[in-house]
């Protein structure tokens, strides 16, 4: 049952990366290679009708993650209690971006309203990366200090936001470190290119072609980030293989993170613009299946011998609460296949100027 | 840690009075909005469907509020209160999960469509797209209150050798006794704040001799929905959840009506300070035996008085919480005036000529929003110490990690950013509300 739920939460995490990755994708072209006014508009017509749903995957996914792990909910909450604060004021920032902009027409009302939303695009990334690369490292459990654990509850810890040394080895770890804000970089450039694939698959024009050719740069920054990263991941811990040897198939997952990594700059030009986008999303699910298959079960791992490590044994509702949310879960969730269907099939294919808000 | 439970109330506190001035709103004007396109599909008038988009607009403004303001709500649970949603979570986790798995994305999926979809869709389709966030709202309503109720009264658990409360019967969530009178008293009230707010609209119309086929439109509207609203917030539902109250929180009734004696045919009280010291009400005005016959059906029942309880069970705010009480029931005593009154003029075709009570009507509209948040704050210092009433204190719920420094850091950020929210949301409403709805559309048929 652990598995199953641990399962689910992880599927609507990264359909909450896939759908709302590309819309921060979607801010940060708008922030750094939008000229005009043609352009931005572009780019929100691309995303207008779809982030509000997107959002709410990450919303739902931590209300699953309150109900079925609530051990594992209360101690990253409150352990990343700043990033997290602020990363809901940054929500604040970019909804605002996308929704008020267009409510008054002028130039002092608009600009500061579209910075905000690139911005805050730009900063979610980077912080959803680095919140990832928290994770991996993880964290000081029990707040221990000197062998001695400082809070009653072993899932309890605190993380600065940084510690001067800015070390992953660090005693107290800060929010973040060299190999966080690394992860957090591999966010920004990933999803760059999975919102310029998704403005692709969605209009057409000129910038269409102006973003095709901004992918070769991005993809080759992305690639250096990505070299550093495994390099800094094998130095910091020893993989664990256990989940990798009793299932071998499991293998294939960062072989196809491979295959979309080289999809996302064969298909920059390729007609069939669905292919771009395609394997990005396919970059994104495997890499991020694959980083969590070689944690599994640890949900966070303790970075001091004295209070083990999270699990998604250890941090699980009782049986009766994870079966009856089963029966709720299934229902609402194929009503939310309906949903998505419906309005993905409103607007199906290339978005033009008609399907404008304004 | 005196100071981080002090912060991390007011922060919650703050937090959720600032949100749910958007969903009291939200919830009622959807419900008129789809039933302005209900009526524009069958009787073809296009009025109907102008003041549909017109309120459709004031609903955009307040439901992204809601939203962006709603979403530190969820998030607060575990980054404030760790150790209550460690041991709660299998409970409350689950009505909270359903309201993102059930009310979240049934609007978030539709609001796009129903707000710039009319002509893609068609007429039929617009309107299911208003009549499924009307649905959206009001689940994410009944969810919430769900989990509330549970934390009033809770019931389908059972407490771990660990201090974990485990759940065992779901079906006792939703027919839990405190849960349908405090969702129907709720969403009253909500009703009244948005008959409040398009009553207002309308008289502003009137007032300024603009828009004047729509302030009649907006002012019948308001009146008739205001009337039965205000009337059902307090008969039947708020005396069903009063009785709730009596029978599961004695000691809270007691303290809500400054009772500190028991009391055989107890008096209900119109006004009086809560002297705690000499605990007695000064400069009272009362109306003999109506609390015995309110709670009991009986004039000389008794009603027990806090002193009948032990004090470490009070509820840590009395005069707060006799306050929040008789504001709300003294505001909700006012509207319901006000709308009789209303319906009166409406019937004998008066209101335009009687400009003093448009008058009244244009100013009245914070006051719903008061009453509202007192009554909120009724149930909810109504329940302190506790956060699982009786069972869990609020002071053991705490975040054990979070210090009070960083807990004033984030209460202060958010009170500047939402200081700020407000002023950017009364712009775009004046905005909507000076532009008005559509009048080259109406003159057009």
């Amino acid at each position: 049952m652990e598995i199953t739920w641990y399962v689910i939460l992880c599927f609507m995490l990264v359909m909450y990366i896939v759908l709302d990755g590309f819309d921060f994708g979607a801010g940060i072209i708008h922030l750094f290679f939008t000229k005009n006014d043609k352009e931005k508009k572009q780019v929100m017509r691309a995303i207008g009708p779809f982030w509000d749903g997107n959002e709410v995957w990450l919303i739902a996914a931590g209300g699953v993650l309150f109900a079925t792990f609530p051990t594992l909910y209360a101690s990253a909450f409150s352990g990343f209690y700043l990033p997290l604060i602020m990363i809901l004021w940054l929500f604040i920032f970019r909804a605002l971006g996308i929704e008020f902009t267009h409510l008054i027409n002028h130039e002092l009302w608009i600009k500061p309203w579209q910075r905000s939303f690139g911005l805050s695009s730009l900063l979610l990334a980077l912080f959803f990366g680095i919140a990832f690369g928290n994770i991996i490292r993880g964290v000081n459990l029990g707040g221990v200090e000197n062998g001695i654990a400082q809070f009653n509850n072993s899932y309890a810890f605190f993380t600065p936001l940084w510690d001067g040394s800015f070390s992953p080895f660090a005693e107290r770890p800060g929010v973040i470190d060299w190999f966080t804000i690394t992860i957090g970089l591999v966010a920004v450039l990933s999803l760059t290119i999975h919102g310029a694939y998704w403005i692709i698959l969605k209009t057409e024009g000129d910038f269409v072609k102006k973003l095709q050719k901004k992918i070769l740069p991005l993809w080759i920054t992305l690639l250096v980030l990505v070299i550093i990263s495994i390099i800094a991941f094998v130095a910091m811990k020893s993989f664990n293989s256990e989940l990798f040897n009793q299932h071998p198939a499991i293998y294939l997952l960062p072989v196809i993170t491979f295959l979309g990594f080289l999809g996302m700059l064969v298909f920059r030009k390729s007609n069939k613009h669905w292919l771009g986008f395609a394997s990005s999303t396919t970059f994104i699910i495997c890499g991020i299946g694959s980083a969590v298959a070689s944690m599994f079960p640890i949900v966070i791992p303790s970075t001091n011998s004295i209070i083990e490590s999270l699990t998604i044994y250890n941090t699980a509702s009782e049986a009766y609460a994870l079966e009856v949310g089963l029966v709720w879960w299934v229902i609402a969730f194929a009503l939310v296949l309906v949903y998505f269907t419906f309005v993905h099939k409103i607007y199906k294919g290339k978005l033009t100027n008609k399907h404008d808000h304004h | 840690m005196e100071d981080a439970l002090l912060y991390g109330r007011l922060q919650f506190a703050f937090t959720i009075t600032y949100h749910y001035l958007f969903p009291q709103l939200t919830m009622g004007l959807a419900l008129i909005i789809a039933v302005y396109k209900g009526f524009y599909l069958r009787t073809d008038k296009i009025i109907f469907n102008e003041a549909a988009k017109f309120w459709a607009k004031i609903f955009a403004i307040n439901f992204g509020m809601g939203v962006v303001t709603g979403i530190p709500m969820e998030f607060q649970f575990g980054t404030n209160w760790a150790q209550f949603s460690e041991r709660t979570g299998n409970i409350i986790g689950q009505t909270l999960a359903m309201e993102g798995m059930f009310s979240f994305f049934l609007e978030s999926s539709f609001l796009g469509l129903f707000l710039f979809g009319e002509k893609i869709l068609g007429q039929k389709l617009h309107f299911l797209t208003a009549f499924l966030i009307f649905i959206g709202s009001w689940a994410s309503g009944y969810l919430i209150i769900a989990t509330h109720s549970w934390m009033q009264n809770p019931v389908g658990y059972e407490i771990l050798a660990n201090g974990k409360f485990a759940l065992n019967n779901f079906s006792e969530l939703f027919s839990n006794p405190w849960f349908l009178p405090s969702f129907f008293h709720n969403q009253m009230a909500s009703m009244v704040t948005t008959s409040f707010v398009i009553a207002s609209v309308g008289a502003f119309y009137l007032l300024v001799n603009k828009h004047k086929e729509y302030a009649h439109l907006f002012l019948k509207t308001a009146i008739i929905s205001g009337i039965i609203s205000t009337v059902f917030v307090a008969v039947p539902t708020g005396d069903l959840l009063a009785k709730q109250v009596a029978k599961n929180q004695p000691v809270t009734l007691a303290a809500m009506e400054g009772l500190f004696n028991a009391e055989k045919g107890a008096p209900i009280v119109l006004i009086g300070q809560p002297n705690m010291k000499e605990q007695r009400l000064d400069n009272k005005i009362e109306v003999p035996n109506v609390l015995s016959f309110l709670t009991y059906e009986r004039w000389d029942a008794e009603i027990k008085g806090l002193n009948d309880f032990p004090e470490e069970t009070w509820p840590t705010n009395i005069p707060g919480l006799y306050y929040s009480y008789h504001i709300m029931v003294g505001l909700g005593t006012i509207f319901i005036g006000i709308m009789f009154l209303a319906v009166w003029f409406l019937w004998r075709k008066k209101l335009e000529i009687r400009r003093w009570f448009l008058w009244v009507l244009l100013f009245a509209v914070p006051f719903p929003y008061i009453a509202n948040t007192a009554g909120w704050y009724t149930s909810e210092l109504g329940r302190q110490p506790y956060l699982v009433y009786g069972l869990f204190k609020t002071s053991d719920g705490i975040s054990e990690s979070v210090s009070a420094g960083n807990t004033l850091f984030t209460l202060l950020g958010f009170v500047g950013l939402y200081l700020f929210l407000g002023f950017i949301m009364l712009i775009l409403v004046g905005k909507t509300i000076h532009k008005g709805p559509s009048e080259i559309t109406l003159k057009n048929n």
